[in-house]
């Protein structure tokens, strides 16, 4: 199980495949992967959105990730997962999430990444804001319900 | 005794208070918003921000001791 937080721009695709390239354990026990990814978009709240600033809080970040990642692993049999999130100085079009997991069966893969996602989204200490495209910034105030349509 | 916390703001509510953090040095017993008002004026905890003790998230009414690190910060907004 890793996490890491990234400075600087990632390949989401590229993560993936460095990582189950090295992750020899993996050979030939998992049947499942699912990814998440979020990228930036140009848009919110009715406003265009032309960059964004992701602060957190280092060490807590770290810390609050892992222990998701626990939580899923047990509740599910995880074989492996993977969380990179960005920070710093965002575009639109970059990613800005990550979530792999690796497991026997799709139904654990599904769940256990949608379980990631969503307390990250709730519980990880990182925070948004956006320049918009009129010069003015603001703080992204509260993350959507998920699973709400 | 006494006791030293260290405490820190993060996002929209570092701005608007103009620091990150705070170094605190008082005598007794304290909760996370005994320390929040010791750093604000006295002024009570709002509602809406969280709290975490040694990057764990904790009960605002909960007590914290020498040496811990308190952080105040709003709804986060990641992923």
């Amino acid at each position: 199980m890793t996490v890491k937080i990234c400075a600087e721009g990632f390949d989401p695709w590229h993560e993936v495949q460095a990582y189950q390239n090295a992750a020899q354990h993996m050979a030939g026990k998992f049947g499942a992967t699912s990814l998440f990814i979020g990228t930036m978009r140009d848009f919110n709240e009715g406003d265009d959105v032309k960059a964004m600033n992701l602060e957190h809080y280092p060490g807590m970040t770290e810390k609050q990730l892992e222990k998701i990642v626990a939580e899923a692993q047990q509740q599910w049999p995880i074989i492996d997962a993977l969380v990179v999130h960005r920070v710093g100085d965002i575009l639109p079009n970059e990613p800005i999430v990550l979530v792999a997991v690796w497991t026997s069966h799709r139904g654990d893969a599904f769940d256990a990444s949608r379980y990631i996602m969503e307390a990250l989204k709730s519980k990880a200490p990182f925070w948004k804001k956006e320049v918009l495209k009129s010069e003015d910034q603001r703080w992204v105030e509260k993350n959507t319900d998920g699973y709400k349509r | 005794m006494t006791m030293s916390i260290k405490v820190r703001y993060f996002a929209s509510l570092k701005e608007s208070l103009g620091r990150s953090e705070d170094d605190l040095e008082f005598e007794g017993i304290a909760t996370v918003s005994d320390v929040w008002r010791r750093a604000n004026a006295g002024k009570p905890l709002p509602d809406n921000l969280l709290a975490a003790v040694n990057m764990e998230y904790v009960d605002r009414n909960s007590i914290v001791k020498d040496g811990d690190e308190v952080a105040f910060f709003p709804p986060v907004t990641g992923g």
